[in-house]
């Protein structure tokens, strides 16, 4: 079966400095893989580049969605991308601020939904139920995100963990087949981090998803995954299994070295 | 509280005050009489009042420190609460009805024409506050879709005889055109660059009706604009102030129903997403380019219905009436109301405008004023004299 991510020869310059050099990566449906590496590797500029944030300098970027022929993602905007099944969170909170912790996951809806200027204004049958629709979507998600207790507050006033919780709500709201976390335990406590372990194998077992996640906490990665790939100073330098990574001697010395005890 | 230092430094600031505004306040030349004058009390009256000024400036800090620490920072506004409340909304909302109704026939003509402007302003302050409150687009040239509304009336009726109801969707239409067609240019940029752009626009477009003679008629510009037509009866002069004065509630109500509609959309959304993280707002599949333009079209297109109004009600339009002083002015309705709170942008429109009109003596120093509130407003009250409340969901629990 054809993989619903396939990234070839993915190279990413910024002047003179190859943030991603000649990258390789795939992904299998129903897969939760992991993409690590020290900072400044280049991982979030890996995301940046397949959800058309950035225009990657060479590559190609190419999806299938399940049930769906293979499409490139080549010149597309990142709403177009994410039009197409691909969503993200950042890796430094990017929620919207002035609007309560529902309407961030209707924005999620928004690519689904159709209403213009007229709908807006005029409210015919069909851009109300769309909206009632989208409304009772979007609770649903907090429900099953767990945030369902703080529809009607502001994302700004939401404690730490759950606005990453709900960071991951309003992606999931587009409907994704591929979810792409970027560092969803950076800042949590062993407590919140456990929650999110068992939030990611649900989602992937309940919602019919692939999760790709960068993430630091490797004992998170480890138990999680079922395939890591590894990136240092823009290259991928080993895939595998949790076990094949973890004994794999050029990991060792890139990333794992000082703090395998971590590991 | 008042400590001794605070006095100090009440006294370094009088000290200082009194030496910099030293050759405004003090010093008077007579250009005919090759006299100067020293006017040593003003010195002194002068060093007194910013005493007294800074002190109490301090203790209003001082106060609002204090309550920070008491309070959380998402209390909803009284008003909103007020709102809220059955008990109280419905006498209030028809006291304020039967006050505006009546309005026209208590008072003399010339504060029906006073409410007329303020409640054009109040349109003007709801159409920028898409562009600015909500979309976060920093517009300094909404005058000038204004300017199109008033010119498209005045030109088309001096031409085609076209009537006001009739040039009323076509100037609206051709409000959501310019909106659009500026909107173009100024897709990649913001905050400042934003800024700066769209001021450009807007003293072209009132540069271009002052000097294109054969079109615009110049800085001459067009007198004997008619009045809106009353199924062909002559209203006399009181009578058609009346009239405009209930078009333009009538007009102001369609704004309000409107932009409230707006602001809890689809749309409405993706303009405060948008505003709040434009990259976010774009990972999550919101097109950019589309809700960047439908916010300056729709922000246009009400500013340019006021423009029609303006024209009607004056009866003489001519360059100057569109000048950079007049976006200020809206702005500035937008930011001391509340930015994305159509309450405050209302409560702004009738303080900012209203105020000048019946304090003669403010009047003159109106962009002084509005300058002071701005920075009181800034420091006091940083999202306005009323700031903007989501909309809250009720969602039924499902019985187990
Ligand atoms: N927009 C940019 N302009 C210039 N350099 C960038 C940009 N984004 C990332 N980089 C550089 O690319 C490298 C990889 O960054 P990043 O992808 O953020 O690393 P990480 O693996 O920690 O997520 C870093 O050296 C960073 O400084
Ligand atoms: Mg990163």
């Amino acid at each position: 079966m054809e993989p619903i991510l396939n990234v070839k020869n993915l190279t990413m310059t910024f002047g003179g400095l190859k943030a991603l050099d000649n990258v390789n990566i795939a992904i299998e449906k129903g897969q939760i893989a992991a993409l690590i590496g020290p900072n400044g590797a280049g991982k979030t500029t890996f995301f940046n580049c397949i959800t058309g944030i950035y225009e990657p300098s060479k590559g190609q970027v190419t999806i299938t969605p399940p049930g769906k022929s293979s499409q490139t993602l080549k010149g597309l905007k990142p709403n177009q991308v994410t039009e197409r099944g691909l969503a993200r969170t950042f890796q430094n909170i990017r929620l919207f601020q002035g609007m309560t912790v529902l309407e961030n996951v209707m924005i999620g809806r928004h690519c689904r939904m159709n209403a213009g200027i007229f709908g807006a204004m005029i409210r015919p049958k069909s851009q109300k139920s769309e909206e009632k629709k989208a409304t009772y979507a979007s609770y649903e998600i907090l429900e099953k995100i767990g945030l369902e207790k703080y529809v009607n507050e502001m994302a700004v006033n939401l404690p730490y963990g759950a606005q990453r919780r709900l960071e991951i709500a309003r992606a999931l709201a587009t409907d994704p087949f591929l979810l792409l976390l970027d560092e969803p335990a950076a800042g949590m406590n062993p407590q919140e981090t456990k929650e999110l372990d068992d939030l990611i194998i649900w989602l992937r077992d309940n919602e019919d998803l692939s999760i790709l996640l960068i993430e630091h906490d490797m004992k998170l990665v480890m138990s999680l995954s079922d395939r890591i790939h590894v990136v240092d100073y823009g290259k991928k330098i080993a895939e595998g299994t949790p076990k094949e990574v973890k004994s794999n001697p050029e990991v060792i010395k890139a990333y794992l070295g000082d703090d395998s005890d971590d590991a | 509280m008042v400590t001794i230092k605070k006095i100090k430094q009440a006294f370094f600031i009088a000290l200082w005050f009194m030496v910099l505004t030293f050759p405004i306040m003090v010093i008077k030349v007579n250009t005919i009489t090759d006299t100067v004058v020293f006017r040593w009390s003003y010195l002194f009256w002068n060093g007194i009042g910013t005493f007294f000024a800074s002190l109490t400036w301090n203790y209003f800090l001082h106060l609002k420190e204090n309550k920070q620490k008491t309070e959380t920072s998402d209390d909803i506004p009284m008003v909103h609460q007020l709102l809220q409340n059955d008990r109280f909304r419905i006498p209030f909302l028809i006291a304020l009805a039967v006050f505006f109704l009546i309005y026209p026939f208590v008072f003399p003509m010339y504060h029906t024409s006073i409410m007329i402007s303020a409640l054009v302003y109040v349109m003007l302050g709801l159409g920028l506050n898409i562009v600015v409150g909500l979309a976060g687009l920093l517009d300094l040239g909404y005058v000038a879709f204004y300017c199109v509304g008033a010119y498209a009336y005045a030109l088309l009726n001096l031409h085609f005889g076209v009537s006001f109801w009739l040039a009323l969707p076509i100037s609206a239409v051709l409000g959501f055109m310019f909106g659009t067609l500026l909107g173009y240019p100024v897709l990649r940029l913001r905050g400042d660059y934003l800024a700066i752009v769209t001021l450009g626009f807007g003293e072209i477009i009132r540069i271009i009706m002052e000097n294109w003679d054969d079109f615009s008629n110049g800085p001459r510009g067009i007198s004997n604009i008619p009045p809106p037509n009353f199924f062909g009866i002559d209203l006399g002069q009181h009578g058609s102030v009346i009239y405009i004065y209930f078009i333009v509630i009538a007009l102001v109500l369609m704004t309000i129903f409107f932009v409230g509609r707006l602001e809890n959309s689809r749309l409405g959304r993706a303009w405060i997403a948008l505003r709040d993280d434009e990259v976010a707002c774009q990972a999550m599949g919101i097109d950019k380019v589309k809700t960047k333009l439908t916010a300056f079209a729709l922000g246009a297109t009400w500013a340019s219905i006021g423009g029609v109004v303006f024209a009607a009600k004056t009866s003489y339009i001519n360059p100057m009436s569109f000048t950079i002083w007049e976006s200020i002015t809206i702005l500035c309705v937008v930011v001391i109301g509340g930015m994305g709170s159509a309450i405050g942008v209302i409560a702004g429109a009738l303080v900012l405008i209203l105020l000048p009109e019946y304090l003669r003596a403010v009047a003159e120093y109106r962009m002084l004023v509005f300058g002071a509130l701005q920075v009181i407003v800034m420091v006091f009250k940083p999202d306005g004299l009323i700031k903007s409340v989501r909309k809250t969901y009720k969602f039924k629990k499902v019985e187990e």
